[in-house]
């Protein structure tokens, strides 16, 4: 039995320490929006946010986490889709299987956090995850406008920080 | 029938004639899987197909409040066929597209109802190119039932009313009234047996790039795909079979899986591999991995890819096994009268589909009844499957469609429903989700046929092509995977794909005097299987990068030496021009820049592709630019249209660049990411799409841009280092600027 902060709340979890936290999510939690892909931290089917840093949950055990660490999912990434990341990703069609796109977004929302307004480069060198599918050209047409709407966006009370 | 949601497994498998939604209108309709704590233990509720006096012919169910719903036979695996197909009934519908959702038919209704929405493979680049008519005629059908209802409540005749956005007007007496409103009375007219189709000129839906119906759900991470499937009282089973095809069990560690936290069964699935089935998926794994699983595994064990191209290689000069697919003139005696000769042996790799959601199902078997949820290319075999595993009749069996993580042919192989059906089937009663670990998905794949071509061709003293010969040794994917399909001669006509003299599918773009392509067949015992694009990879590589290296000895430009064999071949010619024009091709490459070009035609459209890539002086390539044409005829959404060139582009290069399957101990080597590598964005080559519909005909998107990016980007890094590459993939081969 663990205690795990998932995506603000601190939940039982009963895994061993040694379950990877892909599998806590998926089948403990019943978080099934991030997906395996690999097991191996190669594809980034299974990216989180962990205090803010994406994160390839197939790779970290339940055992390395402390309660006190942040963990955020698909699902907690907004109630209802409404991030601008996740609305740039559906005004742009972005998903053909979809299968990546949990994992996309997560990698994307965090490069944002970090990197308002990321040049290619920075884009080629963050987005490491696969997509079979061959979204890489929306995805990065989508993090160029949720970048740009994030920008005209009043900055939240208390988050504002300049780049 | 009722239209309340089920929420208990007893109750729903009462319901379970009916189809499982799983698709748009699940989303809203509530197709219950929930993100909730509860995880495993709650309920898949499954929801009935809307009450049937909403039904207005087989197509289309319309709701009170005015919702449409869309029947969808085919398979939605990321290409966008559920949209399309949508648009295609409603644009004869005319109803309000902002209300429209679509869902899955189950394979088991479609038999119950003699097949009322035929075939549901979805493969070959069908989805849309082969239903566009009957589809359209379900939309026009029910648009006639709902005007015929209006106009018997009216009293008035039908040619009297006019429609618009699923709302009947009649004019005279200014009277409106929408389909949700006629909807039941509509349902209990007769289906009309001859409707009119629009002429396309009239289409207002079709070719517009409206998003698609199911993208929301992908960014929320709500879409429930096969592997996220939730029943109560669910256990999970992972599965090793045997790494050397074929080969059978002799013994394993059941005691010590047995042990293992979680573990609740260790059972043989067939003669050749074993489950460990658990209360977790990841326990289930943990114990696979102890199973210390030993096989007999006989000759197969010897074979590698040594000995798998000395076999090819025999093929290349043999006599027997050979069959022709195209003959014109005598390619000999014009190879041997020709001012100028040219040979070249092509070497083409085993590739791996790698579908990012990994091959699983989910199984539920009693004594009466068999039930299946999986992600499938083709819903009829998969309950064919279902019957034969099960040993019950396709009548006691159901499927449950759910949307593919990737399907690129893998999908339409039912290798997955029959071991899950084959281990549920020994726990009865108890459901049991499937799913292979990556590394068993890429050990037991159906993988893209390896391949060895000689081309040969003969120029005369003007430098025009006389002569052409191809001799293709491969392994015939039809004689593995549908054998029916093969000519009572044995000959495989897939083999053959874009060679053909003619036919809509696939047709040879050249005029060459004397020409002849054989295919010299070679099976291995790697099962070989259907990926997107084919056998058009291969021989649109062959060919296309061949025709360069002639070019070249011929002493012309490759475009003008294609274009003075294609004057019988106008519409190839014409998405050719399309790419030269587009990437400046008369017009000098910017620095340190060459340029590629290639076409081809597969799947009933005509494609072409024009690259730009940099060869650096460490012979390391970067591809700069790339230009697409598609003439598919008619297109339905272009939007989509263009995200199906670029995922072919990334599908094709990336087999191009990175990709081999190797062979070594009969098994296959590669076994995950690390050591089959992805195209990443950072590869991503910035592509320019044309879409250039010449109307018609109805061919294929998914596919047919594949055969096309890598050629070109070859004969681009051909012109960098004047080199041929005949051994794919490109990592392999080392590069050198001219
Ligand atoms: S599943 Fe974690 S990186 Fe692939
Ligand atoms: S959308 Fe299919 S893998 Fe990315």
């Amino acid at each position: 039995m663990a205690k795990l902060n998932i995506n603000g709340k601190t939940v039982d979890i009963a895994a061993s320490a040694e379950t990877p936290l892909l599998w806590a999510l998926r089948e403990q939690a019943g978080l099934t929006g991030t997906k395996y892909g690999c097991g191996i931290a190669q594809c980034g089917a299974c990216s989180v946010h962990i205090n803010g840093e994406v994160q390839r949950s197939c790779s970290i055990t339940v055992g390395a986490l402390k309660a006190t660490d942040k963990i955020v999912t698909i699902e907690g990434l907004s109630a209802d889709g409404s991030h601008p990341v996740q609305k740039a990703w559906a005004a742009l069609d972005v998903p053909q299987c979809g299968y990546c796109q949990s994992g996309q977004i997560m990698a994307a929302t965090a490069l944002l956090a970090k990197n308002p307004k990321p040049t290619d480069a920075d884009i080629d060198q963050a987005m490491t995850n696969i997509c079979r599918c061959g979204t890489y050209s929306r995805i990065r047409a989508a993090i160029g406008k949720a970048a740009a709407d994030m920008a005209s966006l009043p900055a939240a009370p208390g988050k504002a920080k300049k780049a | 029938m009722t239209k309340t949601m089920k929420s208990s497994l007893a109750s729903a498998r009462g319901v379970s004639r009916r189809a499982f939604v799983a698709s748009a209108a699940a989303v809203g309709g509530g197709l219950a899987i929930g993100v909730d704590a509860a995880g495993l233990t709650k309920a898949l509720a499954q929801k009935v197909l809307s009450s049937d006096v909403n039904e207005v012919g087989a197509w289309v169910v319309i709701k009170p409040n005015d919702e449409v719903i869309v029947r969808i036979a085919r398979s939605e695996m990321g290409q966008g066929t559920l949209t399309g197909l949508a648009q295609l009934v409603c644009e004869e519908l005319e109803c309000d597209w902002s209300k429209v959702k679509a869902e899955y038919v189950t394979p088991g209704e479609n038999l119950a109802r003699k097949r009322v929405w035929g075939d549901m493979s979805t493969g070959g680049s069908r989805g849309i190119r082969t239903s566009h008519e009957y589809v359209r005629k379900g939309g026009a059908a029910a648009r006639q039932m709902l005007l015929q209802a209006a106009a018997d409540q009216w009293k008035v005749p039908v040619a009297e009313l006019t429609v618009e956005k699923g709302i009947v007007s009649h004019a005279a007496s200014n009277r409106k009234i929408s389909y949700g409103k006629l909807a039941s009375a509509a349902s209990k007219l007769d289906v009309p047996a001859d409707v009119k189709l629009k002429d396309p000129k009239d289409w207002k839906l079709i070719g517009q790039g409206v998003p698609r119906l199911d993208t929301v759900e992908k960014t929320v991470g709500k879409l429930v795909y096969s592997i996220d499937v939730k029943l109560p009282g669910l256990l999970n089973a992972s599965i090793m079979d045997a790494p050397v095809f074929g080969a059978r069990v002799v013994s394993y560690d059941e005691a010590k899986a047995k042990g293992m936290p979680g573990v609740r069964h260790v059972l043989k699935v067939g003669d050749t591999a074993v489950a460990v089935v658990a209360d977790t998926w990841w326990q289930a794994n943990e114990a696979v991995k102890a199973l210390n699983i030993k096989w007999e595994e006989g000759a197969n064990a010897k074979v590698s890819d040594e000995s798998i191209n000395a076999f090819l290689k025999d093929g290349l000069t043999a006599t027997d096994g050979v069959f022709v697919g195209n003959k014109a003139g005598d390619a000999d005696a014009a190879l041997a009268g020709a001012a100028k000769r040219l040979e070249g042996t092509y070497f083409s790799p085993y590739q791996h589909h790698v579908c990012l959601e990994p091959m699983n199902c989910t199984a539920l078997v009693t004594a009466d009844k068999c039930e299946v949820w999986t992600g499938t290319q083709n819903g009829d075999a998969t309950l064919a499957v279902a019957a034969e595993a099960s040993g019950l009749p396709p009548s006691k069996c159901e499927v449950y469609k759910l949307h593919l993580g990737g399907g690129f042919g893998r999908r339409g192989f039912q290798d997955p429903v029959q071991k899950a059906v084959l281990l549920a089937k020994q726990i009865p009663g108890v459901p049991v989700k499937l799913v292979w670990s990556r590394e068993e998905d890429m050990r037991q794949g159906r993988y893209r046929p390896v391949g060895l071509c000689k081309m040969e061709a003969g120029l005369d003293d003007k430098g025009d092509l006389v002569a052409l010969k191809m001799r293709i040794a491969a392994p015939s994917i039809l004689t593995y995977a549908a054998p029916s399909r093969l000519e009572p001669s044995g000959r495989d006509i897939a083999a053959f794909q874009g060679l053909n003299p003619t036919g809509p599918e696939g047709q040879f773009g050249y005029t060459v005097p004397n020409i002849l392509v054989e295919h010299a067949m070679r099976n291995t015992h790697v099962p070989p299987g259907f990926w997107r694009g084919v056998n058009n990879n291969q021989n649109a590589i062959w060919l296309e990068t061949f025709l360069d290296e002639v070019a070249r000895a011929a002493g012309k430009d490759p475009l003008a030496f294609r274009r003075a064999m294609m004057a019988n071949h106008p519409k190839h010619l014409a998405v050719l021009n399309a790419v030269a024009g587009k990437i400046g091709w008369d017009s000098p490459a910017p620095a340190g820049v060459t340029r590629g070009i290639a076409q081809h035609m597969g799947y009933g459209s005509y494609v072409a592709a024009a690259a730009e890539v940099r060869v650096s002086d460490r012979g390391k390539v970067k591809i700069e630019r790339l230009v697409m044409a598609t003439d598919c005829g008619y297109v339905v959404n272009p939007q989509q249209v263009t995200a199906q060139v670029e995922g072919s582009v990334a599908y094709g290069l990336g087999a191009m660049l990175y990709q081999e399957i190797n062979v070594a101990a009969g098994r296959v080597v590669q076994e995950n990411f690390d050591t089959y590598q992805m195209m990443l964005m950072e590869d991503f080559p910035k592509i320019e799409t044309i879409l250039a519909p010449s109307g018609g005909f109805w061919g294929g998107v998914g596919e047919p841009t594949i055969c096309v990016a890598a050629p070109a980007v070859l004969n681009a890094i051909y012109a960098a280092t004047g080199q041929p590459i005949r051994t794919l993939p490109l990592k392999n081969v080392k590069l050198q600027r001219a």
